[in-house]
């Protein structure tokens, strides 16, 4: 996870662990199921030591993990604000397929028709659990909106799928 | 003939469907051969022009084949008389349409019991079987609306009220997703899945993957052919955070 995330669902209020984790859980619903609990406080022990928050330990001075409160320093508050207004979005690697198309033909390695067709069984697969995972949540809720952006992006992934077999096949019956 | 005729609810086989006459001629349908099993969901998707309208038509028995077969529940339909083939139309299969093809001078009870009157039910008989589906389908309090001053969403989803309403073997839908948002067409696919899961037979042809992707089975459709099959069901891609690049 990365830390400018975690750090920023501590900008509301002072939380404990448990409640940064439930916020997280809200906004991710199933796609959160992978988030694993030791790896935030690991990422919330970094960001202490980079004076990106502090931590108060709550009535009862037990040193358990969930009695802690995390708490943004001011250098915190402006990473956040930086993050926030930082532009960015993730790359998707399409030169390594298309470059894998292009070596198996000219190679003479593989069927780029055979390779195109097992990419889309995947992509509809995760489409599928994608979908299903939409279906299950309430009309609005954080997650799924989350899930729509991800099943868009799955179709443009399979309509240029669809080019790539055009294109390839078209190659096929023209040489 | 294979076996599967007689186990199958739906059967193509060596189905050929041309357009036009001679050097003219366009093979909407170039040799399909598909077996669609009782409660299976089937999907076919393809770019426009591949044929899968004009398939979708052919099982249904609103078109007539060049050649070849079409079964439906181990009977031999395509050869039939054109009376026979309207009882067909009107009590075995039913359509879902993109356009949803509501009768804008009924209202949406009026529209759904249209198909069971038509099927031979009595009128209490079809007023009661439409107003449990409306109920089923969330829009018992729309009942007596006029099409018109329905949702895009709702309207599809008397569309498909109406074709449940005669109890057919199996449900045919051509783009039923098309004309919807992503928040009506996520109420489709829950309404597909509920019927699935009561044991409905459904075919549908779209161009839309998300459709295709909750299907037991899907076909890709190019030039009349059906080109590949996915089979759907059974094992997931594991942890959906992948999808999001949560994992490590």
């Amino acid at each position: 996870m990365q830390q400018e995330v975690v750090l920023a669902m501590l900008a509301k209020e002072p939380s404990h662990g448990y409640q940064l984790r439930a916020r997280l859980r809200d906004a991710l619903g199933p796609l959160g199921e992978a988030m694993n609990a030791g790896h935030i406080y690991v990422t919330l022990t970094r960001l202490e030591k980079a004076g990106l928050l502090a931590v108060e330990r709550s009535a009862g001075g037990a040193d358990r993990p969930d009695r802690k409160v995390y708490t943004l320093t001011p250098d915190g508050q402006q990473r956040v604000a930086e993050w926030i207004a930082e532009v960015s979005w993730p790359r998707p690697d399409l030169a390594e397929f298309h470059l894998k198309l292009i070596a198996a033909a000219s190679g003479g390695l593989a069927d780029p028709l055979a390779i195109v067709d097992a990419q889309r069984r995947e992509l509809l697969r995760r489409l599928r659990d994608t979908q299903l995972a939409a279906m299950a949540e309430p009309d609005g809720s954080n997650a799924a909106l989350l899930l729509e952006g991800i099943a868009l992006r799955l179709q443009a992934d399979l309509r240029w799928l669809e080019a790539c077999e055009k294109n390839w096949t078209k190659r096929r019956n023209g040489s | 003939m294979s076996n599967a005729v007689g186990t199958s609810v739906l059967c193509a086989r060596g189905l050929h469907k041309r357009h036009g006459e001679g050097e003219g001629s366009v093979r909407a349908v170039d040799g399909v051969d598909l077996d669609i099993g009782a409660g299976e969901t089937v999907a076919v998707m393809g770019p426009s022009g591949c044929g899968k309208s004009t398939l979708l038509h052919l099982l249904g028995g609103l078109d007539r084949p060049s050649g070849g077969e079409v079964w439906l529940n181990g009977r031999r339909i395509d050869d039939i008389s054109e009376k026979a083939l309207a009882r067909v139309r009107r009590t075995d299969v039913s359509y879902v349409f993109q356009s949803f093809h509501l009768m804008e001078e009924l209202t949406a009870v009026e529209n759904v019991e249209m198909s069971a009157l038509l099927a031979g039910r009595s009128p209490r008989t079809a007023r009661r079987r439409a107003e449990e589906l409306l109920d089923r389908l969330g829009i018992a309090d729309r009942s007596k609306s006029l099409p018109s001053a329905l949702s895009g969403g709702q309207r599809q989803r008397v569309a498909v009220a109406r074709a449940l309403c005669n109890e057919p073997l199996v449900v045919l839908a051509d783009e039923p997703t098309g004309n919807l948002d992503s928040t009506a067409t996520l109420d489709v696919l829950r309404l597909f899945k509920d019927l699935h899961e009561s044991g409905q037979t459904l075919v549908v042809v779209t161009h839309d993957a998300r459709i295709a992707a909750t299907a037991d089975r899907m076909f890709s459709m190019r030039d009349g052919v059906l080109v590949d099959e996915t089979r759907l069901t059974g094992g997931t891609t594991g942890q959906l955070g992948a999808l999001i690049g949560l994992e490590d």
